[in-house]
């Protein structure tokens, strides 16, 4: 944890020193992160309530998830803030423009994981695209996978759940972006964006673009750094509720109850998470300890993921964002879409597994 | 006087860049006016694609991310 301590004033530090910081991090979080589970049982031990309780259950789950979580997410936020800074939207434009519907959509779902993205520059995002002459289901197909498939939905997966079930939502979640995207290209609904977003579209203006700059690797060190200090001083609470969610589900949540209405043999489960999904309002951080506690319960994968993927997803702020471009048909059509693919996922998996 | 924009809808970062702006022109001793750019449709058609942006007498010079204060300076002095 110490790299996250270390604040260097600019230009503080040579490059070979920032390496040798990191390194001796990444060591010691290897080394705190393997005495976790003792540390929680040590706390849960401390405080007065016997460890086989539905409380003591609950609070060890707690006392284990938070800091583990925390930990998880230090590591790979920095490390994709590193690798990100390789990576920007402009870049991401050039690569893009000019290529087909299809090869389009594939790649702009795997750019959709690496390109810094947020959803506050959704917006003037989505025009640089599609000014840029970027057909719009490619540029849905980024839209859906930027939010969804991220480093801290996969990390949290495999730091929680186990790394089949991330692989298995990394796929799936490309595949939705891919598909999703195509549909709507398919559709030709260009007329459905707000009337502005169309005359640039239709090449009135293109906006110019700025010069990207090199940076130097201590650049890349500090934005990863940025990037941490970023997620933590955003999402921290949605974790914590997250996690305290999890660990009353975990504790106090009878397992019979959760096969009968969450299980594979209940057809109507994997809408129904659809459904509760879209208004709820969280990232991925807050989401995961509670899918941890759905499935460790006796819950369907495949509803699961159909819960998870909707919440990160279809969320109302993201919709609200874009209506700002989009016409309602069109959010209508881009929700609809969306959870079609989210329930095809679930079902399917709730039918092979 | 350095006319400079800073583009963004109003996130803890665009309000940051702001104020770094503000800090920077203040050390350096230079006049600036600073407006900040809060309408997607102005901050799409500026070429800003990813915020926060900041351009200076109307030369867009950062996108995306809080600015390097040692850039800021460069650019406010150039």
């Amino acid at each position: 944890m110490s790299v996250t301590q270390h604040e260097t004033p600019h230009g503080g530090m040579p490059g070979w020193a920032w390496s040798v910081v990191v390194a001796a991090g990444l060591v010691a979080w290897w080394v705190v992160y393997h005495q976790l589970p003792a540390l929680s049982e040590w706390i849960v031990s401390l405080l007065p309530v016997a460890r086989d309780t539905h409380t003591g259950e609950a609070l060890a789950f707690f006392f284990y998830d938070v800091p583990k979580v925390m930990m998880l997410l230090t590591l790979i936020v920095f490390a994709m803030g590193v690798v990100r800074s390789f990576f920007s939207p402009e870049k991401t434009r050039a690569l893009l423009s000019g290529k087909r519907e299809g090869v389009g959509n594939v790649m702009a779902a795997g750019l959709g994981v690496l390109t810094p993205f947020c959803s506050c520059s959704a917006v003037p995002l989505f025009i640089g695209f599609v000014s840029a002459g970027i057909p719009l289901g490619v540029t849905f197909s980024f839209l859906i996978a930027a939010p969804m498939v991220n480093e801290v939905a996969l990390i949290l997966l495999v730091g929680l759940v186990g790394w089949p079930v991330a692989l298995v939502y990394l796929g799936f979640g490309l595949a939705i972006a891919i598909v999703a995207g195509w549909v709507i290209g398919r559709l030709h609904v260009e007329g459905w964006l707000q009337d502005w977003v169309r005359d640039i579209h239709s090449g009135a203006t293109t906006p110019g673009a700025v010069e990207s700059d090199d940076l130097s690797m201590t650049d890349r060190y500090r934005l990863g750094l940025e990037a941490v200090r970023e997620i933590f001083s955003k999402v921290w609470i949605w974790i914590i509720v997250g996690i305290a969610m999890g660990a009353l589900i975990h504790g106090y949540v009878p397992q019979d109850l959760m096969v009968r209405i969450m299980g594979s043999g209940t057809w109507w489960s994997v809408p129904a998470a659809v459904l509760m999904g879209v208004p709820m309002y969280t990232n991925a951080a807050g989401v995961i300890p509670i899918v941890e506690a759905l499935l460790g319960k006796g819950a369907a994968l495949g509803t699961v993921l159909a819960f998870m993927m909707s919440v990160i997803a279809l969320s109302m702020p993201e919709m609200i964002i874009l209506r700002q471009v989009l016409k309602l048909r069109l959010i209508a059509v881009f929700i609809g879409v969306v959870a079609s693919g989210i329930l095809a996922v679930g079902f399917l998996f709730n039918a092979l597994f | 006087m350095k006319d400079v924009k800073v583009y963004g809808p109003g996130c803890k970062r665009c309000e940051k860049t702001e104020e770094m702006v503000k800090e920077a022109a203040a050390k350096l001793g230079i006049e600036v006016s600073v407006e900040k750019v809060t309408d997607p449709r102005a901050i799409a058609m500026a070429g800003v694609m990813s915020t926060p942006g900041v351009s200076v007498d109307g030369k867009l010079v950062h996108t995306g991310g809080l600015p390097d204060s040692g850039k800021l300076e460069g650019w406010l002095s150039a």
